[in-house]
């Protein structure tokens, strides 16, 4: 995938200094995460669902070939017809493919996670194809020509004044309002008229049953519905990693998904998709195309560290719990997966010399991994990123590997590792420091590490050398 | 392209056999606790409420007399359903008359019946069953009840046998034998349609119905 440069620094300090756009972060992350825990109130019995959820993901990709194929034969036999893309440029040549074949020129959307890692909607439009996201949020920022800035509520930096002008900005004959229910009525409105013209529906998949061949669909607004229903085609895409072995495995993961997504029990709508529309049935899509994505995907799971990055079912409860992410916001990152998972997901797609410096926007506070309904080790992975970025025993496996090493940082750490080898050398050293340590030049890496920080004084003899001279005093 | 794809993309995940060989913790720990019949009506019932949804429990006889003060409430001027659905006939007996809606069955395809349908304001649904745990029924249309019965109208009205509610959706898996054989479409529905996707303020009805109305059989 092809990826803009993407300047980091810059757009953390512009996030901070938008106090709108924090105010915002705030209070929406703030309510999920008292949501979270009271729909998992008894810690015990939410430890047991994680058991579950983290053997269920860990059980299928250490089956993932046969259960693919599994899925795919299961599918064909219930006339889903599937596609396999290793690109996401191939994933998008495909669904254009679909679209000329019924000469369809209007797709609407439901949320899907994939179709951004695509840039589905840019690729469309430049053939001609009106794509449409019928997700409330996601309906707002496309309103806006904006990337979604969270993976379960893509419009959270948007306060109401902010949706009601962008209604009133790009809706014909709608005038200004903040009120949420009249929001809520234009979209109805507006995105009813669209689901029952449009061409082709397109949805993502929340899990896939290879035992049944069943596509699960998770959501409350019913758009989702929608868009799998009343069009004549639907066309679903997922990411190779969403396919799990058996029905039974669904409860555990459904529960906690939603409770760490949105802090509900359960959505309004589990929409179980397994054939197109029988002989006899009077609705439902008449030709189900399924597009399985690898995009990187196949490359984590030959590392045993790497290929637990795939066990994630995109909650988003690592972000609503980062105390970065609460701060800077998703667009900060610039890329389609913000937050904690998108610091060890991202790097692995785009590569480590684009994207590498998502990792370094960690604390390693642990939130995320303490939260995670899967159990995905984040901290450890993303403190992977970080040395394979320098990849100085140069065994990296992870795309751009070695992007950031430079002559200045390795000769600084050999320096360091021969300081303390040497002991002569050391007190060399030492002793230096002491004496001219505070007139070093403020320059390079020094002026950026003590432009946020007052640089620590050295102190004139080494403990070391304290020791010796005084001896060491019990009190 | 697309078959070639398919052989690199196996080619990889099978090489990855070669390097890695996987610890998969055990399952199978967590279980939601089995209740009696009483106990699943009274928790669907708060569970459902919890998110806006109506629910009366009425008997057998008296579901007729429930649903036609439920449409007298809210006036609607058209109801869809299932020509050949169990509750077709009573439901053609009794909704008539003055301030009752007018009877519009589902009984072409959508192709013909979408734009008239888009229009109408309310729907209703026999279920297949309940779940207790979530609040939720589970609801496999059919060509008699098309999937869109449930969504399209403004307002659906969902008939549940008390009998028939599980108490969790393991057990309603496992009981009804999903695995053997998925339908067209099964759903979960637990609630109207609805969203917080602004200011995460939960607001009813964003593109499905904005109300559900439940009545359960006993």
């Amino acid at each position: 995938m092809g990826s803009q440069h993407l300047d980091f620094t810059a757009n953390v300090t512009e996030a901070l200094a938008d106090r709108q756009l924090r105010a915002n972060f705030k209070s929406a992350l703030t309510g999920l995460m008292k949501k979270r825990v009271a729909v998992l109130p008894d810690e015990a019995e939410r430890e047991r669902m994680r058991d579950d959820a983290e053997a269920a993901k860990r059980n299928a990709l250490a089956k993932l070939p046969e259960l693919l194929e599994r899925l795919e034969r299961k599918c064909t036999e219930n006339g889903i017809i599937v596609h396999w893309a290793e690109t996401t440029a191939e994933a998008n040549e495909i669904i254009l493919g679909i679209m000329r074949s019924h000469d369809a020129t209007k797709l609407v959307k439901g949320k899907s996670m994939v179709s951004e890692e695509m840039h589905l909607n840019h690729f469309l439009e430049t053939h001609g194809i009106e794509a449409l996201e019928t997700d409330l949020g996601e309906f707002i920022i496309q309103l806006n020509h904006e990337p979604p800035s969270h993976i379960i509520v893509p419009a959270v930096h948007k306060n109401r004044q902010q949706v009601g002008r962008i209604f009133a900005d790009n809706l014909e004959g709608i005038p200004y309002t903040d009120v949420v229910e009249e929001l809520n009525a234009i979209a109805r409105r507006t995105l009813r008229e669209k689901f029952r013209t449009g061409h082709v529906g397109l949805s993502g998949v929340n899990f896939a049953v290879a035992e049944t061949g069943t596509l699960v669909l998770v959501e409350n607004e019913g758009n989702g519905r929608m868009c799998t229903t009343v069009p004549p085609v639907h066309v679903a895409v997922m990411g190779l990693e969403k396919v799990v072995e058996s029905l039974s495995d669904l409860p555990p993961l459904l529960r906690l998904l939603t409770a760490s997504a949105t802090g509900q029990l359960v959505t309004t709508y589990v929409n179980c998709i397994t054939s197109p529309r029988k002989e006899g049935e009077r609705d439902g899509p008449k030709e189900i195309h399924l597009v399985i994505l690898d995009n990187g995907r196949s490359k984590m799971l030959a590392d045993a560290q790497l290929r637990r990055t795939l066990q994630c079912i995109r909650c988003g409860t690592c972000l609503n719990h980062c105390p970065v992410y609460i701060r800077i916001g998703g667009h900060a990152y610039g890329s389609v997966y913000p937050g904690p998972i998108g610091k060890i997901l991202t790097p692995q797609i785009d590569g480590l010399a684009d994207k590498g410096v998502l990792a370094t926007a960690s604390s390693l506070c642990n939130a995320c991994e303490e939260v995670c309904p899967v159990r995905i080790p984040i901290p450890g992975i993303i403190r992977r990123m970080r040395t394979e970025a320098y990849d100085e025993k140069g065994d990296g496996v992870v795309k751009g590997h070695g992007a950031k090493k430079n002559l200045l940082e390795t000769l600084v750490w050999k320096g360091w590792e021969l300081t303390y080898r040497i002991p002569a050398l050391n007190r060399f050293v030492v002793s230096m420091l002491g004496k001219f340590g505070d007139r070093l030049p403020n320059v390079g890496p020094l002026k950026a590490w003590t432009s946020v920080r007052t640089a620590p004084r050295f102190a004139p003899k080494s403990l070391h050398q304290l020791v010796k001279e005084e001896g060491i005093r019990h009190e | 392209m697309s078959s070639t794809a398919r052989d690199r993309i196996f080619a990889r995940l099978h090489a990855a056999r070669t390097t890695v060989s996987p610890h998969v913790p055990q399952g199978g720990n967590w279980q939601a606790p089995m209740l009696d019949k009483a106990q699943r009506i009274e928790l669907l019932k708060t569970r459902m409420e919890t998110v806006r949804s109506e629910v009366h429990v009425v008997s057998e006889a008296e579901w007729p007399a429930k649903l036609l003060e439920v449409l007298k409430a809210r006036e609607p001027k058209t109801l869809t359903y299932g020509h050949d659905a169990w509750f077709g006939g009573t439901l053609r007996s009794k909704v008539k008359g003055k301030g009752m809606p007018k009877l519009v069955p589902y009984g072409e395809n959508v192709e013909a019946f979408r734009d008239e349908l888009f229009g109408i304001d309310v729907g209703i649904t026999s279920t297949l069953g309940g779940i207790a745990e979530n609040g939720t029924l589970i609801v496999w249309p059919t060509p008699q009840e098309p999937r869109l019965l449930s969504l399209v109208p403004t307002v659906h009205v969902a008939l549940l046998k008390a009998d028939a509610i599980y108490s969790t959706l393991a057990e309603a898996m496992r009981e009804m034998r999903w695995a053997e054989g998925m339908p067209t479409n099964a759903l979960l529905i637990s609630g109207p349609s609805k969203t917080a996707d602004i200011e995460m303020t939960l607001a009813f009805g964003v593109h499905g119905p904005k109300e559900l109305i439940v009545l359960v059989l006993e």
